[in-house]
């Protein structure tokens, strides 16, 4: 698996397939980007439960912190991580152990552990480095157009009004990833120090 | 499995764009508004604090010109972009999320003369100063770099000139140097060159020309590439540290490849005020539909007109990087195969007087300062875009006092040899 640069349709069977989501590392600040993330999710209708054991007792808009994902009551199918990618491979190794086992590992923007990466796909699950699942939400919607970002899609299709707690469709024309292929060859050569 | 990759003339038709979410109209809107009513007090509260996507105020954004924004970014393969009510407003903008005072900056020499001025006067009252290079001697890009260095600027086909600029070269001059290469691709457009695919991590544009292509409305847009790494050495604290106007947020860790053009709109645009109008919005994007088949025609009419003007007897030279053998052609060659553009300059052998004489006699082209109409353009650079400036640096950035510069437009070009000719005509 290449984890330079993603597929939309590998990112868009995610977001679409999965329902409830464990954040590693959320934060209560509200500045932070764990919060902004946390909060977009949440509005856009997944089941988000945030794990910190800093926070546990209180709660991250109405959802009750638990200290790890051995707490969580109910299946997970996503486990989000928003720790530095020198903390990425404890999560990894706690989401192994849980059953049933989450179906995809994500690692936030500018995080990124290959041999964690490996360890989740070798017991079947699907990985995302580097990426903010809101901004890949915001984008393949093309909500994120508002920014002035490029959502490397296209669709002559009449968009619904979004409102609260609304699944958008993300089912635009996608770019093949050339349209910012400068960017991402960028954040290779980052990660790459070769 | 992605779908087929849409060509640049799809993009310029479609990217941004969809048909409106309340009324289905296709065309985009002209959102003629000051501003944008919130849900509740938390929706307001998550847009001020940049967490949720929207609108708030036409000072930081507006949907008509979302839509050009992203359509920009997507024909010059960035990924994001933020417009501004002109070419100049976009450089202010950029420099101010680059520079402190007593900060420094390399720019080519050879720029249009309006961008020499704000360099060298307005800058300097902000303390951030420039230190000039020459695209022709690319050692003294190198040798202009010192530890307070913060970015490098060029134009990717420099005004009044229309001669190339070696993008790649000045590209690994400032990679070696840790800062951004900024491009001016104005003259150009994302058509004829794409500075990114050569090495650029900013974009600006003056949407007056080319792009918005009408000669109708100012405008102006940055667009970011993604490639720079804005939190390495902290030199970017605009970008990398915590912003206390946005409760601590830092740009970079938030937005990720798009933080560039996040922060010239937060920041940028909210504080300094350029804002462009969703009317001149409106009219660049209709622009841009047409923008692949004017800058054919546009390239075709000014290459039949310089092969013309060389054949004439009364010119004593052409500088067109579309003819060959001229200085510029290699490079033409490589970074603008489909053409070297529509704006040029050519020295009658009359000298001064005889280019003075030439303008009053054209019939079709007008005279006036401006570049990328619909319409024949003429100037004489020396006493009119350039004339703030000595000799000596008249020469050098490309505006030599014989020199008359033509903007070539998309009229029938056996009509506009015809103009030149009668123009040209002693005693006519
Ligand atoms: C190459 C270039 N850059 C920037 C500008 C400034 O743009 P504006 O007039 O839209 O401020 C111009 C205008 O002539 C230009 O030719």
């Amino acid at each position: 698996m290449n984890h330079d640069s993603y597929d939309d349709d590998y990112i868009r069977g995610i977001l679409n397939g999965v329902k409830s989501i464990a954040m590693v590392g959320a934060s209560p600040v509200n500045v932070r980007p764990s919060y902004f993330a946390f909060k977009y999710l949440a509005q856009r209708g997944y089941d988000m439960i945030p794990v910190n054991p800093g926070h546990v007792g209180k709660s991250l808009l109405g959802k009750p912190f638990v200290a790890s994902l051995r707490d969580i009551d109910r299946p997970v199918d996503m486990v989000d991580i928003f720790r530095n990618s020198s903390n990425i491979m404890p999560a990894v190794d706690e989401a192994l152990k849980m059953t049933p086992l989450p179906k995809v590992i994500w690692m936030q923007l500018g995080a990124r552990d290959d041999a964690a990466a490996e360890k989740a796909e070798a017991a079947g699950m699907k990985v995302v480095m580097n990426r903010c699942p809101k901004i890949e939400y915001g984008r393949l919607s093309s909500e994120i157009s508002w920014m002035g970002v490029n959502s490397r899609t296209l669709s002559s299709k009449r968009a619904p009004m979004p409102t609260q707690g609304m699944r958008l469709s993300l089912g635009r024309t996608s770019l093949s990833g050339g349209a910012t292929a400068a960017a991402d060859r960028a954040a290779k050569n980052r990660t790459d120090p070769s | 499995m992605t779908d087929r990759d849409p060509g640049f003339s799809t993009l310029a038709v479609h990217a941004g764009a969809q048909p409106d979410p309340t009324t289905g109209a296709r065309a985009t809107p002209i959102y003629q508004t000051t501003s944008y009513v919130f849900n509740d007090a938390d929706h307001a509260a998550s847009l001020f604090g940049l967490q949720s996507f929207g609108n708030i105020y036409t000072r930081i954004g507006n949907p008509t010109q979302a839509v050009l924004e992203e359509r920009v970014a997507a024909l010059e393969g960035g990924t994001a972009a933020l417009a501004t009510a002109s070419g100049h407003a976009a450089q202010v903008v950029v420099f101010q999320m680059l520079l402190k005072p007593g900060d420094e900056f390399i720019a080519a020499r050879k720029l249009y003369g309006g961008s020499i001025n704000q360099f060298t006067h307005a800058f300097k009252s902000f303390g951030w100063n420039v230190a000039w290079a020459d695209p022709d001697d690319l050692d003294s890009f190198e040798r202009a770099v010192t530890p307070r260095t913060k970015a490098i600027f060029i134009e990717s086909i420099a005004n009044p000139g229309g001669t190339i600029t070696d993008i790649e070269a000045i590209a690994a001059v400032a990679r070696k140097a840790g800062v951004p290469l900024i491009v001016d691709n104005t003259l150009a457009t994302p058509y004829l060159i794409r500075p990114i695919d050569h090495g650029a991590d900013i974009v600006v544009h003056s949407l007056t020309k080319f792009l918005g292509g009408h000669g109708n409305s100012l405008g102006g847009i940055i667009v970011d590439a993604g490639t720079f790494d804005w939190s390495k050495d902290n030199k970017y604290p605009m970008l990398s540290q915590p912003r206390p106007e946005y409760h601590g947020i830092k740009i970079q860790e938030t937005f990720g490849n798009f933080a560039f053009a996040i922060a010239c709109r937060v920041l940028g645009l909210r504080d300094l005020g350029p804002a462009i109008s969703p009317f001149n919005s409106f009219l660049i994007l209709t622009g841009i539909e047409t923008l692949p088949l004017r800058m054919q025609k546009h390239c075709e009419n000014a290459k039949a007109i310089a092969e013309w003007l060389v054949a004439h007897p009364a010119v004593a030279a052409v500088n067109y990087a579309g003819l060959s053998g001229d200085k510029y052609n290699n490079l033409a060659r490589k970074y603008a195969p489909r053409g070297a553009g529509a704006v040029f300059t050519f020295s009658l052998k009359g000298g001064y007087d005889a280019g003075v004489e030439l303008v009053s006699r054209l019939k079709l082209f007008s005279h006036l300062a401006n570049i990328g109409d619909t319409r024949s353009l003429v100037i004489h650079p020396a006493s009119t875009t350039h004339s703030q400036l000595d000799d000596a640096a008249k020469i050098k950035s490309g505006a030599a006092p014989d020199l008359v510069r033509l903007s070539i437009g998309i009229e029938d070009k056996e009509d506009l040899i015809a103009d030149l000719d009668q123009a040209l005509r002693p005693g006519s």
